[in-house]
């Protein structure tokens, strides 16, 4: 909460320290968008747009600044989110770097489309880390969600396959493909990710209906390359931002909203399976606020 | 990803050519540019300012060496100074001492605290003949005690069997009498991850501190961290004070300026990297290592060094 607080302070600061929006004004929101997380470039890029905002205003009376920053946050968090006729059960791939909370992320939303009375499969596709699969299945358990593994070891793409066969012929409506944490560099890793993508396409067309990235809201810039290479392997349609309870921003998802221009539909807020909240890029603009 | 700091310099100081000195006036854009690589690098704001402001003092005035460019002579202090920054004199653990050897992993969620603890079991075993045992402090996320369970048995080390309805302080004192009893010298107590903001938690780590006196509290920190780095890192030492970091996933494109980070507001230096998922994949900190990736650099410096 300290440097909520902390930059919460520091924008009311900015607004109160200055009587009008000048160059010093511009200089100081640099600092504040680079702390948290937003990055040099897109900062820059970001500021531009709010000068102009400004400047077609016509005003440079600092209380109006909020406005004008809530406004263009949710400009640039605009990315429709790519919706396609479905035919059930909805296949959802996530993916990610190591340790930003996908598994997590998986009983979250298992927990909530259970919730809006959806049948959920999940699938252990991470045979790699150790006990992956065992947390993966106490989740399910937790959740009351239907569970598939094929054990450590096995091929992700086998277990993919099976698992769409399974909600396929068992009547699922969702099916939440969990997948090993990889680093976006790893050629191999990334060649794996495109093989379950497409022995699902195969068992059910159409399917994986959805890749979602799981970035962690404590990731500097290498989220930018994460999104693109992710990107370019499999296709990224959306982001979940997790661990937004902590103190970090989480502004590289603006970053992310400017390059690629993604959708950011969900932040994970804590451990718990309760802990999913959608994303919106007003109370996004309001917390980086801290409002 | 980016382009290296080295060639943005030389860019900068292309205009320069003939030079012989580094001067207010002609090292401004560089420093400029030096700011930027840092800042892409993940280093904090702050920190920046501090280095950068450093970088100034040292290379103004200098005579351009023979074989350099200004641009290269300028990479060649941020280098430099980086380095020192990074470094410190303790990198390793000194393993002769009592024994046994007790090591506490701590951090946020995810960073790679318990694949550490396995790591260094396996490192310390290979590189000082330690028998090491690893205990699962855990209780929290599910299967957690199980991961620890089973990177032991990959690496055929035992780990003590606690169970997700004992308290993680009795598990790490049981634990420990447990290593002294059966004559182990080296134990490592996995934690769980928690926000440094996490009163609660954060008491919890003080707790198992003061019960089992760890001679190293390693703070496990993910390469890709960003800006937070610096509160998390300092949240952490101040609450336990830390011995030192394991900066975690160095084996992707990250820069890691992280690390400097870290060392700036706690003065606690990277004694080991993670170079992967495997228990082998884990390196003793070299400072200008990470200083060039840091920098986004690779062979410049190679040329640079032999100048
Ligand atoms: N505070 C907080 N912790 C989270 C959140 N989401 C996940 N975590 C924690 O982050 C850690 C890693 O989560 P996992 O779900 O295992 O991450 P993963 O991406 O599946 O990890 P790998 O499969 O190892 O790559 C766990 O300790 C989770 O409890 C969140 O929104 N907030
Ligand atoms: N690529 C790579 N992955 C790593 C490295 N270290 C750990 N990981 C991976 O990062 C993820 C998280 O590692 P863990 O060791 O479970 O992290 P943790 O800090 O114990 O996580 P919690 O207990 O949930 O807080 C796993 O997928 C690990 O395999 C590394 O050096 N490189
Ligand atoms: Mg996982
Ligand atoms: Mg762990």
């Amino acid at each position: 909460e300290k440097t909520k607080e902390q930059i919460s302070k520091r924008i009311e600061g900015l607004m109160a320290s200055h009587s009008k929006i000048d160059e010093s004004f511009w200089e100081e929101l640099e600092e504040i968008l680079i702390m948290a997380d937003v990055g040099f470039e897109p900062s820059m890029k970001l500021i531009e747009r709010l000068r102009d905002r400004v400047r077609k205003a016509g005003t440079d009376d600092p209380a109006r600044f909020k406005e004008f920053l809530r406004e263009e946050l949710e400009t640039i968090f605009k990315a429709p989110k790519r919706i396609t006729a479905i035919n059930p059960p909805e296949v959802v791939m996530m993916i990610g770097v190591n340790g930003v909370g996908k598994t997590t992320t998986i009983a979250k939303l298992a927990y909530r489309a259970q919730m809006q009375g959806r049948r959920v499969l999940i699938a252990a596709g991470d045979t790699f880390r150790a006990a992956a699969i065992e947390q993966l299945e106490i989740w399910a358990k937790r959740v009351g969600a239907g569970f598939y593994s094929k054990g450590a070891g096995a091929d992700p793409a086998a277990v993919a396959f099976e698992a769409v066969d399974k909600a396929v012929s068992e009547g699922y409506d969702l099916l939440l493909l969990d997948t090993a944490g990889r680093l976006h560099t790893k050629i191999n890793l990334m060649e794996e990710l495109k093989k379950i993508q497409r022995v699902c396409g195969k068992k059910h067309p159409g399917s994986p209906h959805r890749s979602i990235l799981v970035v962690d809201a404590t990731t500097g810039q290498n989220a930018l390359q994460q999104a693109k290479l992710f990107g370019e392997a499999v296709g990224v349609d959306e982001i979940i931002l997790t661990k937004l309870d902590g103190t970090a921003k989480g502004g590289i998802v603006v970053a992310i909203a400017l390059e690629h221009a993604l959708p950011i539909t969900f932040v994970g807020l804590g451990e718990k399976m309760e802990d999913l909240r959608p994303f919106n890029g007003k109370d996004f603009a309001q917390a980086l606020l801290g409002t | 990803m980016f382009e290296s700091l080295s060639d943005r310099l030389e860019s900068v100081f292309k205009r320069f050519k003939g030079q012989g000195r580094l001067t207010e006036e002609n090292i401004q854009e560089g420093l400029r540019e030096v700011r930027l690589a840092l800042l892409e690098a993940d280093v904090n704001f702050k920190v920046v300012k501090q280095f950068v402001d450093r970088v100034r003092e040292k290379a103004l005035g200098q005579d351009v060496q023979g074989s350099l460019t200004p641009g290269q002579q300028v990479v060649k202090v941020v280098h430099d100074e980086l380095v020192e920054l990074l470094g410190g004199k303790t990198s390793a653990f000194d393993v002769k001492g009592s024994k046994p050897l007790t090591v506490m992993m701590v951090g946020l969620q995810g960073s790679g605290k318990t694949t550490s603890a396995g790591k260094l079991a396996l490192y310390l075993r290979r590189e000082h003949k330690m028998k090491p045992f690893l205990v699962p402090a855990d209780v929290y996320r599910p299967a957690a005690i199980d991961q620890l369970t089973k990177l032991g048995a990959q690496i055929d080390v035992p780990v003590y069997p606690s169970s997700t309805d004992m308290n993680p302080v009795d598990i790490c004192r049981d634990a420990l009498q447990v290593a002294k009893d059966k004559g182990y010298d080296l134990v490592l107590f996995d934690t769980a991850g928690r926000l440094h903001i996490d009163e609660r938690l954060m008491e919890e780590l003080a707790n198992i501190k003061a019960a089992v006196s760890p001679r190293e509290i390693l703070f496990v920190a993910d390469a890709m961290t960003g800006q937070d780095a610096v509160n998390v890192a300092q949240s952490f030492d101040a609450k336990l004070e830390i011995s030192g970091v394991v900066l975690t996933k160095m084996d992707g494109d990250a820069r890691g300026g992280a690390a400097l980070s870290i060392k700036s507001v706690t003065g606690k230096s990277v004694k080991f990297v993670g170079m992967g998922e495997k228990l082998s994949e884990m390196e003793v900190f070299h400072p200008d290592r990470i200083a060039s990736r840091i920098l986004g650099m690779g062979d410049v410096l190679t040329l640079i060094e032999k100048a």
